[in-house]
């Protein structure tokens, strides 16, 4: 058992939890990810390593509830336990390897989109702790679903806040900002992007443009995260990888978006009803006899 | 009662088990056991024990079911085998012990797995356990990976005094016997956890949810954890594809996929949490246990179920058992046929298989005969789910995080066969790690072995 020593909600649906994984805390790098199961029954769920403490053995959490696995999971308090949780998982962010001295010459920019926020925040905290600045965009549909701004705003050298409704900060995609910041004379020579599937497929087309190099961190479904499944297989300059174990970041200028996509969605409809159940509780198949399982 | 024949094992009806995921066999009672325990002749020199991987002795164990003493069988088998409710279920009898009983010759070969079987389950039943160390070395020994190779490592090392603890990369230990092999096959409650509750009594810790070369390294494990020798059971859990079109489509999964969502996740038990997909019509291409197993599970599921295989029923790799169960249950065996491309529909799901018929040439170096294509064989199967159980190749998480741990050719870690010792000092491996994808029976044999090797270094040491 895994203990929760913090669990907040950072804003609607948007849940952040502190938990006891010495293992974990010990050796994680920015880009990892764990796997975590609230309790004997759960589902395997994948989640980015958003922040670590190595003296406390503790490892930060952020996700959002998207179906049952997780809205079951914000409801846990501090002091609950989860069940499973395992990692670090995948490989590190590839400017971990980078010597810093390079980094430094650098100019990067991280695009984070939504909860993508969360696992964006590490890589610029560990850039920040070595003296490298490097520009944020953080995008959401509207201004309360931004989260960890002052987190960001703390590591950061630029930060830029862009809502899709115009609601907080700049108004429109971070593919608009991106564009922007260039037109207004920004030089990258990197970016790199997390958030939702679709945004990362919008951001790389954007910086193909540019002709700024773009690495993504790609969330297939996942079942064992270790290389043992192939359920997280994903297509990489024509070649197929294994989303836990190859990445989960990867070359955005190569990865086929549209089958990631689409591979993403394959369980929807029973994740759906889960989530029916879920949310209904014993209301839900409640005997009528009129809708059945097998559709 | 004919001397000749078996005592037949009392099975579920093929129609109402392919519909359920209780187990098929429902092995000997006592008195059933007795009986076919009469068949056996108490060989002097007998074949049988040559023909165990593990050497059991049978007539032995077999000799004390006719006297009516179980408890000593169960300690006579257990001398040589820690999992004999495991293998006694899934050993491929018919190409090990049983296949040289001298019975065999003229009629069939004395049930030995069913007996073996018995013995164990009675002793499960009974609560009688394995015999622990009287008392503890003070050496510390690290096992990587749950399954037979490692459970039975670190039994015999925690019978002989180690101070054990198993590193198991998932939520469960167990390895292939929870997360591959399916309920109906292999009961997870009623055997496998009680086999690993019998590895835990000896003293052995198991602590899951530590991936080794990613939480933690062989090395740091001997140097900063203070472990005197590691051994690695670490299995052969990579899922291999075919490289064909349509591969990534929705709707193809890989046999460790499917069967790890069923097995280790229960999807295939109403309410889990973990959705499986439960095909109309699929396609499972591969002949070998685990294909066996993934067809099962499917048409349990309630899929239509065609198992697709580029020889003949004479290679197919599976247990002959397995095999005889498949058909009894309505799989459909599509025999010297090979995919060479997977259909899909416009939203990208599985609508079919393209495949062509094949037939056999001449031997190639494995001594079976090399299917060739047909010419203008092509054909479709329409299915909406393909399952590929094409083998599986040893993961490289650990050979590629630890200095001096050498490997073949096919990512095999290099271990000897009489100790497990590899080419790093204090580190031992087995299984099918070592091996490749083999069977229980043989990684349980590379434990023990290992076992042995490691209590000799420590000794000396
Ligand atoms: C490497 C990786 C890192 C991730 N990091 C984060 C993170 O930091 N924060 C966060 O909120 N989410 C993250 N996710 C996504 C998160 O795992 C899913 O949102 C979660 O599993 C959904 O589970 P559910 O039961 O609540 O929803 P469901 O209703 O079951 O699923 C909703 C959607 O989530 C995805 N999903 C479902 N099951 C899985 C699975 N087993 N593996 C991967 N995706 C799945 C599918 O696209 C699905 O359509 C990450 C995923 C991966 C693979
Ligand atoms: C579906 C299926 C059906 C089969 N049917 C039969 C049968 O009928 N008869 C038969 O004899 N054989 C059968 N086999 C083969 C048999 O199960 C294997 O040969 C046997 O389990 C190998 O044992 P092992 O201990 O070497 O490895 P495994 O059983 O594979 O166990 C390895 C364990 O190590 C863990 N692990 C891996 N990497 C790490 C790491 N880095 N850190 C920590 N832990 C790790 C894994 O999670 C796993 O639990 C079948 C196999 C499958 C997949
Ligand atoms: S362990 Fe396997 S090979 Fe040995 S006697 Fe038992 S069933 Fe036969
Ligand atoms: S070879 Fe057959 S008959 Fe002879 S001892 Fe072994 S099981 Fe009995
Ligand atoms: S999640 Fe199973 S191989 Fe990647
Ligand atoms: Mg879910």
């Amino acid at each position: 058992m895994y203990k929760i020593l913090e669990a907040r909600e950072l804003t609607t649906n948007i849940y952040l939890m502190e938990v006891e994984a010495r293992r974990v805390a010990k050796r994680c790098q920015p880009g990892q990810f764990v796997i975590v199961r609230m309790d004997a029954e759960g589902e395997r769920i994948p989640l980015t390593i958003c922040d670590y403490n190595r003296e406390k053995g503790t490892v930060t959490i952020v996700f959002q509830t998207v179906g049952a696995g997780t809205k079951k999971m914000g409801e846990l308090k501090a002091g609950d336990s989860l069940h499973d949780f395992v990692g670090p998982l995948g490989c590190p962010s590839e400017l971990v390897d980078e010597p810093v001295e390079e980094l430094k010459e650098k100019s990067i920019l991280f695009v984070a989109g939504g909860v993508g926020t969360a696992p964006v925040y590490p890589q610029v905290k560990w850039l920040q702790k070595r003296g490298v600045n490097a520009d944020v965009i953080v995008g959401a549909k509207t201004k309360d679903l931004i989260i960890l701004e002052e987190e960001m705003e703390a590591v950061a050298g630029n930060l830029y806040i862009t809502t899709d409704d115009g609601s907080y900060g700049r108004s429109g995609m971070v593919t608009q900002t991106i564009k922007d910041l260039v037109e207004e004379g920004k030089h990258y020579d990197v970016c790199i992007a997390i958030g939702p599937m679709i945004m990362m497929k919008f951001v790389c087309k954007m910086t193909e443009e540019l002709g700024i190099p773009t690495v993504v961190s790609l969330n297939p479904i996942m079942v064992d995260g270790t290389g043992m499944c192939g359920a997280c297989r994903v297509t990489v300059g024509g070649e197929v990888k294994f989303a836990c174990v190859d990445g989960p970041e990867f070359d955005g200028h190569k990865v086929d978006f549209d089958q990631a996509m689409k591979r993403q969605q394959l369980y929807q409809t029973m994740e759906g009803r889960a989530l029916l159940k879920e949310q209904e509780g014993t209301t839900h198949h409640g005997g009528c006899g009129n809708c059945t399982d097998n559709n | 009662m004919d001397v000749l024949k078996k005592v037949p094992v009392r099975e579920q009806d093929a129609k109402v088990r392919a519909t359920n995921f209780e187990e098929v066999c429902f092995g000997y009672n006592e008195e059933e056991a007795r009986e076919e325990a009469e068949r056996c002749i108490n060989c002097k020199n007998a074949r049988c024990i040559v023909g165990c991987p593990v050497s059991i002795n049978i007539p032995a164990f077999i000799e004390k079911v006719k006297e009516g003493d179980v408890e000593a069988a169960y300690h006579i088998i257990n001398e040589s085998s820690s999992l004999p409710a495991v293998c006694g279920r899934v050993c491929p009898q018919e190409s090990q012990c049983e296949g040289v009983c001298i019975r065999g010759i003229k009629g069939e070969p004395v049930s030995i797995g069913k007996l073996e079987r018995f013995v164990a389950d009675w002793a499960c039943e009974k609560d009688v356990k394995p015999e622990g160390a009287k008392e503890k070395n003070g050496k510390r020994v690290a096992v990587v990976g749950s399954g037979p190779a490692g459970l039975t490592c670190a039994g015999d090392l925690a019978k002989l005094g180690y101070d054990v603890t198993i590193f198991e990369a998932l939520h469960e230990a167990g390895g292939v016997l929870v997360y591959g092999i399916p309920e109906f096959r292999l009961p997870k409650e009623k055997v496998v956890a009680k086999e690993i509750e019998n590895v835990r009594s000896l003293g052995v810790k198991i602590e899951t949810n530590v991936v080794v070369g990613k939480a933690v390294t062989i090395d740091e494990l001997m140097d900063e954890e203070g472990f005197d020798a590691v051994f690695i059971g670490s299995g052969a859990g990579l899922p291999k594809f075919m490289g064909i079109p349509g591969e990534q489509a929705n709707g193809v999964f890989s046999a460790n996929e499917y069967l790890t969502r069923s097995n280790l996740m229960k999807a295939f038990q109403e309410g889990s949490t973990t959705p499986i997909m439960k095909g109309n019509k699929v396609a499972v291409v591969g002949g070998g246990n685990v294909a066996m197993d993934a067809a099962r599970t499917a048409l349990r599921l309630g899929a239509e179920v065609h198992v697709v295989y580029r020889r003949s029923e004479e290679e197919l790799p599976a247990r002959v058992e397995e095999v005889h169960h498949a058909k009894e249950e309505g799989i459909i065996f599509d025999l010297l046929t090979n995919p060479v491309e997977i259909l899909t529909n416009e939203k990208g799901w599985v609508s079919g298989i393209k495949c062509v018929k094949m037939e056999l040439g001449a031997p190639d170096e494995s001594g079976r005969r090399r299917p060739v294509v047909k010419p203008d064989s092509e054909f479709v199967i329409e299915v909406d789910t393909v399952i590929m159980s094409l083998g599986t190749s040893p993961n490289p998480l650990i050979s590629s995080t630890t200095e001096g741990l050498e490997t073949n050719k096919w990512k095999c870690i290099i271990a000897d066969e009489n100790s497990g010792k590899t080419t790093k000092e204090g580190v031992y491996a087995g299984g099918d790690a070592v091996t490749g994808a083999a069977t229980v029976i043989l990684a349980m044999g590379a434990g023990k072995a290992a076992a042995k090797g490691i209590d000799e270094y420590l000794t000396n040491k």
